[in-house]
């Protein structure tokens, strides 16, 4: 069974034609070529194929492709404006909290998701936040600490030592 | 200002951060095809027909292979790189690899057939429709009970599964030693399976050009011109200059993607019959089971001791896993890189390790993160505590009085290997102050207050890195060079192509190698472009594993910069009308000594491309430098590592308080990267001590741990915030004084992780705890060692 979806992604309209069993990852990584947004496990656990769908953090291995149909789906390819990358991604970078960069298209849209709604997370919500992404590479300690100072910049607040200071 | 030592910002993370990073299932070729590869679900079977016809008529399928179509083509095994043999002398038994198994698998996710179709759920569905008659035989999957007599025999020309019996050391000056020792202690423990779960499953495209005759292979490798020398030589007998291997962004590999698999020969040998590309890419659940495993060794130890509590000699005998069939380089890890490092940081005076490598129905096990040396660390740290214990003296102590010390390097072990340096007092006595080692005993008495079990644990390490002087491990057996090559290509602008045989896969050369170049070059980073992972732009490489990338891969560069900056004298001497040994160079330009004339880099190389007035008679043009760097000796990075942990009795739930790393990298050239790879390290360690455990099932061979619903990955809540500390003393033997910074963490923290676990439950009578270390097993402990208060 073939069906045609139509969705906004990055904020400009995409469509493309899906069978009922396509995930919504394989709909942007192999029909959109938004290649970003990676597959790290096949069990829902890693988190490396968090978007954002209207507004909300979702891994896309778990949504359908059809059931994004009308929706506003975010990919990591559209969290910077231009060539300015996003105040979470430059406190990634500022904190060396990416190694190989597998999980990090998943984790930066984690933690803008987890600051949407804790815009000041303490070091030991954004760990629990995290449960739902798996880094091999960090030891996930620069990445709690790119989080915290990425809500900071977001904020507006003062921007904490960086990682390698 | 010099860029070496400073946390320059990483160069590669923009394009991760956009998610414009390319990893291999990231490429789409033009007319590719998908393989979906069929694989064994049975741990030890006779493999009767294949029956394909059905599934060969399903929609969208290609073509499918055998086993027997591959052997029909004359395609060889998969080869091991490492020749061990066994005491008697005796070559180690090496039966045949196939890539797709013929008349017999050996163990769950054994590839049988591959199935290539337009679509990736078309290719799948028809394997469904694959009939196989498998005549299913008992497995062994244990290594201890595999060597027992009566144990399946996973190869007929290995009795009693021994690939090999390996020995080193002196044994009768062990026995002598033990004859005359005031103590011994004594223990038997496991080194847990793991696997190395780089978050990228691994991926591989084959494609073949008809026009050129040119094949290339993406893949997911940590040195791709070893996967080319491998497959071209031994598999595919493709010759090397029609093949080329690309390893493009890795999303980590942790040893694991050293290896030469199956699935890159499949897609490379498939991809020329049915004349379109074929890509195939792992799911998790098949990384589980195709991925080489780690560690999987038990062993047992006796340390013998004088009076005065020093080492007088260590005896150790191991049986390792090996799996079903020898990856790349299984055999070297559990006795080249283990054996060869069980002096540690002490000056243990006679060593005796025996190495029994098993065959077994599971996955081949082969290098991960350490890969031999946390083996080592962890048995020779655990028994140099239990010691302690037994004898009452504190762990820190006993360690101190056997340290080799810091004005006795050169320092020869009694097991082959030449330390150049190290200062093993200076950095545990860091790791003690930063880790309030003095004042623990206050805190386990206020967590007792609390009804917790507090306990503090340390290890020091001592690793063999920069792998490796080629002469030395061929003598081992090695059969390959591990030297590595570096090309250094000055543009005729001044901008600077680097191109280098190791390979990143989440350490940040394109940082780090630039920041050399920056520095000894004097030109800006921006100007620099390292480039790695295809061997059609880089000349030669062996890749990166064993903490070798700057120790040997950067010290390629340094010699490549030595032979650009030697001509570009004999240039700048010629412009400047001058003699060229009165020619210096100095940030970015060769100037006249005492004189203000000079010339940059950019004019000399300008020169040398313009060549219009250039001493052609003793030059020629450009200015591009080659250069293979063999090392001299391995290098030695230390260091001491401190864990303190709090256990809930009532739960056996774990808490890491805190976790004190104090390590001896020798020079650093960017803290920011070195301190990310420590932690990494260290929650890898802690991953093994707690969480980690590849599980079979003994009786039929069936992988209990095949995703991340059953293996425990480490995740952010489970690790503390680590404390680091760095203290260097320089590498004697390569030019920039590195010694490598990788496997550190993963090689310190088991051991600190256990003997602090087992310093908290040794008020209740434990004297040690397998890993990992998991609440169900320290509450069982606690348990059986309290027994009223579990029936309470």
């Amino acid at each position: 069974m073939q069906k045609t979806v139509s969705l906004t992604v990055n904020g400009k309209p995409a469509s493309a034609t899906v069978e009922g069993r396509t995930l919504l990852v394989q709909l942007l990584r192999e029909m959109l070529g938004l290649t970003g947004t990676h597959v790290g496990c096949d069990t829902s656990q890693c988190g490396a194929c968090v978007v954002h769908v209207d507004g909300e953090a979702v891994k896309a291995c778990t949504l359908l492709a059809v059931q994004a149909e009308g929706r506003n789906v975010l990919t990591i390819e559209g969290v910077a404006d231009g060539d300015t990358l996003h105040p979470m991604q430059e406190a990634f970078r500022d904190n060396h909290a990416l190694q190989c960069g597998f999980c990090t298209p998943g984790m930066v849209m984690s933690a803008l998701d987890l600051v949407k709604n804790n815009p000041d997370p303490s070091e030991r919500e954004i760990r629990e936040y995290l449960e739902g992404n798996l880094c091999r590479c960090t030891g996930y300690h620069n990445i709690v600490l790119a989080i915290k100072a990425g809500a900071d910049a977001m904020r507006g607040a003062a921007p904490a030592a960086s990682a390698a200071e | 200002m010099p860029s070496i030592g400073t946390p320059v910002r990483r160069r590669e993370d923009y394009r991760f951060l956009t998610g414009q990073g390319t990893y291999t299932d990231d490429i789409n070729r033009p007319g590719q095809l998908h393989a979906y590869i069929l694989r064994s679900p049975h741990a030890n079977a006779r493999l009767g027909g294949i029956d394909t016809k059905e599934a060969a008529s399903a929609p969208g399928v290609v073509a499918i292979f055998t086993g027997a179509d591959m052997a029909a083509d004359g395609i060889g095994g998969l080869p091991c790189g490492w020749l061990i043999n066994s005491k008697d002398g005796s070559a180690m038994k090496e039966p045949p690899h196939p890539v797709l198994a013929v008349e017999r698998v050996r163990h769950v996710g054994d590839p049988v057939a591959v199935v290539i179709a337009e679509s990736l759920s078309e290719a799948r569905d028809a394997a469904e429709k694959i009939n196989i008659a498998y005549s299913v035989e008992p497995a062994v999957v244990d290594v201890a009970a595999a060597v027992r007599p009566g144990a399946p025999q996973v190869w007929t020309e290995a009795p009693g599964n021994i690939c090999y019996d390996w020995h080193l050391g002196d044994g009768a000056a062990v026995d002598a030693a033990f004859a005359k020792a005031a103590k011994i202690v004594k223990l038997d423990l496991v080194n847990n399976r793991l696997i190395a779960n780089a978050m990228e499953p691994r991926a591989a495209i084959g494609e073949f050009n008809r026009a050129t005759g040119e094949h290339t292979l993406y893949t997911t490798s940590q040195n791709p011109h070893v996967i080319r020398l491998l497959m071209g030589a031994f598999v595919l007998h493709i010759p090397e200059a029609r093949l080329r291997v690309v390893a493009p962004d890795v999303g980590g590999g942790f040893g694991s993607k050293i290896f030469h698999y199956a699935e890159e020969a499949i897609v490379t040998w498939a991809a020329p019959k049915v004349r379109r590309p074929v890509k195939w890419t792992a799911e998790r659940s098949e990384s589980f089971m195709s991925d080489a495993h780690g560690r999987d060794h038990v062993t047992h130890v006796e340390l013998a001791l004088d009076a005065n509590a020093k080492f007088l000699a260590l005896k150790v005998s191991t049986l390792a896993n090996m799996g079903a069939y020898l990856s790349t380089f299984a055999t070297c890890v559990p006795t080249y890189l283990y054996g060869t490092l069980l002096a540690g940081t002490y000056t243990t005076p006679a060593i005796y390790v025996e190495t029994k490598a098993v065959f077994t129905n599971t996955v081949p096990v082969d290098a991960y993160r350490g890969a031999g040396r946390p083996e080592a660390t962890f048995l020779v740290e655990r028994i140099v505590d239990l010691a302690a214990d037994e004898l009452g003296l504190d762990p820190a102590e006993l360690r101190r009085r056997n340290f080799i010390p810091a004005n006795a390097f050169p320092y020869q072990t009694p097991v082959a290997l030449q330390y150049d340096s190290g200062d093993y007092q200076t950095t545990l006595q860091m790791a003690e102050e930063a880790a309030g080692y003095a004042g623990f005993e206050a805190r386990r008495q206020e967590a007792a207050r609390r009804g917790k079990l507090r306990g503090i644990g340390i290890a020091t390490y001592i690793e063999a890195c920069g792998i490796a002087p080629s002469a030395v491990v061929g003598s081992l057996g090695a059969r390959a060079g591990l030297f590595e090559s570096a090309e250094v290509r000055v543009h005729p602008t001044g901008s600077v192509s680097v191109l280098t045989g190791s390979h990143s896969h989440g350490q940040g050369h394109e940082t780090t190698f630039a920041q050399l170049v920056s520095d000894g070059l004097g030109i800006p980073v921006e100007q620099i472009e390292i480039v790695h992972g295809d061997t059609a732009k880089i000349p030669y490489g062996m890749g990166t594993y064993g903490s070798r990338s700057i120790a040997v891969g950067g010290s390629a560069i340094v010699k490549a910069m030595d032979k650009v900056v030697a001509k570009g004298k004999k240039i700048a001497a010629h412009l400047l009308e001058a003699s060229e040994a009165d020619i210096e160079f100095k940030d970015g330009n060769f100037s006249v000594a005492g004189t203000d004339r000079s010339k940059s880099l950019g004019e000399v190389a300008l020169t040398a491309y313009v060549p219009h007035n250039f001493p052609h008679d003793e030059l020629e043009p450009g200015l591009d430098e080659t250069a293979f760097y063999d090392p001299k000796n391995f290098t030695f990075p230390s260091g001491a590592h401190i864990a303190e942990v709090e256990i809930d009795p009532d739960t056996g739930h774990l808490t890491i308080v805190n976790f004190t790393a104090s390590d001896d990298f020798g020079r650093i050239i960017n803290p920011m990267i070195v301190a990310g790879q420590v932690h990494g390290g260290l929650a890898q360690g802690i991953g093994q001590a707690l969480l980690e455990g590849c599980v079979y099932d003994k009786a039929t061979g069936q992988l209990l741990t095949g995703s991340y619903n059953d293996y425990a990955m480490p995740r952010a809540e489970d690790l503390p915030d680590f404390a680091l500390s760095t203290h260097v003393t320089l590498c004697t033997h390569n030019p920039l004084g590195v010694k490598g910074c990788g496997e550190a963490g993963a090689i310190g923290a088991p051991a600190a992780i256990a003997n602090a676990v087992v310093d908290a439950l040794k008020g209740l009578g434990v004297r040690h705890v397998e890993m990992p270390a998991t609440p169900e097993k320290l509450w069982r402990l606690i348990h059986q060692h309290q027994p009223r208060a579990a029936a309470e």
